[in-house]
């Protein structure tokens, strides 16, 4: 009874303090955490009126039966994998500057996750049937479908990438060393699990025979490559922020070790491409035709041709940025390149991925699409809501992290229940 | 242990249904109660046949409500012994879409806003059959034959080894026992993965509620088949279910006006289907993909 009333009261001092944390900030949190809000508004109303009347609120059509909800999401899986990238060298080889700061890499995967399952739920039509789709309860096509596979996966990273990082928080918040023995299973589970979700999610689309452009199995692996980069130039670019705006110490030299590890997974990328490229052209089959529609145009339809050569530039820089140690190691430069990356592969992984699988039709048909005003505030809503997530959490996390948030402030309170008790007792006796 | 494996499945689920509709208790009071229904409904293939007569009344009410005609919906199942197969003699069509038109009107497909056709008909210019990337969907001369051109027309090629069934990710979409591929419109989530996979884009989506005039309104329906859709369901060609499982021809063969169309059952050697892969030169579009189409294009021997 007595431990009961403790726990309870000590999670009702989490509560309270998480609550004043999340709500007290600096006029630019505020500034910040509002605009987020107005976007997820705008973004819901958006998507309400395509709720309500059905996807043709949107510009996808037969021919282009997936649009920019299913790009984003395709991105933001990779995002997510890319957590694995802190993980390895934190958990396994020890290496201390990233080790600090792992856990809010995980923290942003889970938001990443978060915003993909809410792509594909936008992208769902009858979002009120979407019990249909969950294990034992609907009739899950498991394990023939890649989409059900994905529903499994994706959650399943979701629910890691909350349950370390909450955890190794608590045991900091108590004071107390982590268990090891318990947690480190979990952390190694979650590497392959990386790999996993980002590989599932290209199976998902390579397995369509229907579909040349998606068809080569080349994809699981290039979706990997393309992963390891853009995850971590994000997760650089939000460090710098987050030791900016907080506490928080966060070392060069994590930086500069994340965006040497860019600079492989980039070569490997732009190695993968040109392999796929190669085989394409130089065989020149009419499976060549999404090809060309991207790169070049097919008959007069270009629409995605300067997108992907901004892409294919942005890369490149970034890759020759990363590759150089001077260029790397100067704080300038390792930011422009970072979000050359950032944009780069969200055009190559993207629309530039998802779009191409489509044009031509299998039956040759030409459609070219681009998103309208829905799909783009919906989408802004998406990322809004991402970003807001992954502010709170951080809000909680870092005070926790840098010892300003843990359980000692309630054992202060334990000290005044004692005192209260005694005035209590002394009540007593003074009424006997 | 089989058995029980079942109940105890049967038993998660039905406690979980219960669970979720328990907690979404507070959104659903603010719904009707046939709303309720709807969302609860179950899978076609699970109910029994009592509740497979409850979801007809309804649908047979709200149709009514909705269209002002008395429908009669099937649920006919398939017949024994029996596997459809479709021949198309390419050397006879015109590419003149009467059974575009007579397609749509038995089948109750949109008419507008997105209008939505099963069967699509492709201009080739003469010497390709292959290459569809120089096919023209939207030809519209003043008359037709064109000289010049020969036509395609590709639906829903009722594989055996089926894409679309297999990506789906909640069995919304499959394979009845007489080969025809049909959609469970009220289970279907709106994912659109089968038509990603379909390599003969016999899938259509509903984008928006269709557009079905209630005076062009067929009442003759199967519920697997041409009973009207809802909104962002997907929906495809089901060799007219209702009219082949009572021996009717699909309304696409009767509608050719050059008799180019043949239908029967692949398993009965007498058939008129049996009769033309045996005797002319058959080929099915896309076989390398090994879908295993039941719908054979054929010449004048």
């Amino acid at each position: 009874m007595e431990s009961l009333q403790g726990l309870l009261k000590e999670t009702w001092h989490f509560y309270r303090k998480t609550l004043i944390l999340v709500t007290r900030g600096g006029k630019i949190y505020y500034a910040w955490c509002f605009s987020l809000l107005a976007i997820i508004v705008m973004g819901f109303i958006f998507y309400w009126k395509q709720h309500e009347m059905g996807l043709i609120e949107t510009n996808m059509t037969d021919q282009v039966s997936w649009g920019l909800y299913i790009a984003n999401f395709t991105y933001l899986v990779g995002m997510a994998a890319a957590a694995v990238l802190l993980v390895i060298p934190s958990y396994i080889y020890q290496f201390k500057p990233i080790k600090e700061i792992v856990v809010l890499g995980e923290l942003f995967a889970a938001s990443c996750m978060v915003m993909a399952i809410l792509f594909v739920m936008v992208d769902l039509g009858r979002l009120d049937r979407f019990w249909h789709m969950l294990p034992f309860i609907g009739s899950m096509n498991f394990p023939a479908s890649l989409l059900a596979w994905d529903v499994l996966a994706l959650n399943g990273y979701l629910f890691l990438n909350l349950f370390i990082p909450i955890y190794l928080l608590v045991k900091s918040y108590y004071g107390k060393k982590p268990n090891w023995k318990f947690i480190l299973p979990f952390i190694l589970l979650s590497i392959p699990w990386a790999v996993g979700i980002h590989t599932v999610t290209a199976f998902l689309y390579n397995g369509l025979a229907a579909r040349p452009f998606w068809n080569a199995s080349i994809l699981a692996p290039r979706f990997l490559a393309s992963a390891f980069c853009s995850g971590p130039a994000i997760i650089i670019v939000i460090f710098q922020i987050i030791r900016k705006v907080s506490a928080i110490k966060i070392e060069d030299g994590a930086l500069f070790k994340v965006a040497e590890l860019i600079a492989y997974a980039m070569f490997l990328n732009l190695f993968l491409l040109g392999a796929e490229i190669f085989k394409e052209y130089y065989s020149g089959t009419v499976h060549m035709a999404s090809f060309k529609y991207l790169f070049e145009g097919l008959h007069h339809h270009n629409e995605l041709v300067p997108w992907i050569w901004a892409a294919m530039a942005m890369n490149v820089t970034a890759f020759i940025l990363f590759l150089i140690p001077s260029t790397r190691e100067r704080l300038s430069t390792l930011n422009l390149g970072c979000l050359l990356i950032i944009v780069g592969v969200w055009i190559e992984k993207g629309p530039g991925f998802v779009i191409p699988g489509f044009v031509p039709d299998p039956l040759g048909e030409i459609h070219e699409y681009v998103p309208n005003l829905v799909e783009l505030m919906v989408s802004f809503g998406i990322w809004a809501l991402g970003l807001l997530i992954f502010t709170l959490l951080m809000k909680v996390a870092i005070p926790i992290e840098t010892g300003e948030f843990t359980h000692t402030d309630y054992e202060r309170g334990v000290i005044t229940k004692k005192s209260l008790d005694y005035t209590a007792s002394l009540h007593k006796i003074n009424k006997q | 242990m089989s058995n029980k494996d079942y109940t105890r499945r049967e038993f998660i689920r039905s406690f979980s249904v219960t669970a979720l509709a328990g907690l979404s208790l507070p959104v659903l009071s603010s719904c009707s109660k046939e709303e309720v229904e709807d969302f609860l409904q179950k899978h076609f293939r699970e109910m029994t046949v009592e509740e497979k007569k409850k979801v007809i009344a309804k649908l047979e009410q709200r149709y009514f409500e909705q269209y002002g005609r008395k429908f009669q919906i099937s649920t006919q199942e398939a017949l024994p012994e029996t596997l459809w197969g479709y021949g198309l003699e390419l050397s006879r069509c015109i590419g003149c879409r009467k059974c575009v038109y007579a397609c749509a009107s038995e089948n109750n497909t949109s008419r507008y806003a997105r209008q939505l056709h099963w069967i699509r008909v492709l201009r080739l210019k003469r010497g390709n059959l292959i290459n569809l990337e120089d096919s023209e969907h939207y030809y519209t001369p003043e008359t037709v034959p064109e000289k010049g051109f020969v036509y395609l027309p590709v639906q829903c090629q009722q594989c055996q080894n089926p894409p679309c069934v297999k990506v789906c990710p909640i069995h919304a979409t499959w394979q009845e026992p007489d080969g025809i591929v049909v959609v469970d419109y009220n289970w279907c989530i709106g994912c659109r993965y089968c038509i990603a996979a379909c390599p003969y884009k016999g899938r259509v989506f509903n984008w928006a509620e269709p557009n079905l005039p209630k005076d062009e309104v067929n009442p003759n329906v199967h519920y697997l088949g041409n009973r009207p859709r809802m909104k962002c369901a997907v929906e495809k060609c089901t060799f007219c279910i209702q009219r082949v499982r009572q021996g009717r021809y699909p309304a696409c063969v009767e509608a050719c006006p050059t008799g180019s169309r043949k239908f029967g059952n692949l398993l009965d050697p007498k058939s008129e289907i049996r009769y033309i892969i045996e005797r002319k030169r058959v080929f099915r579009l896309r076989e390398e993909l090994n879908t295993e189409s039941k719908f054979y294009y054929f010449f004048e021997s």
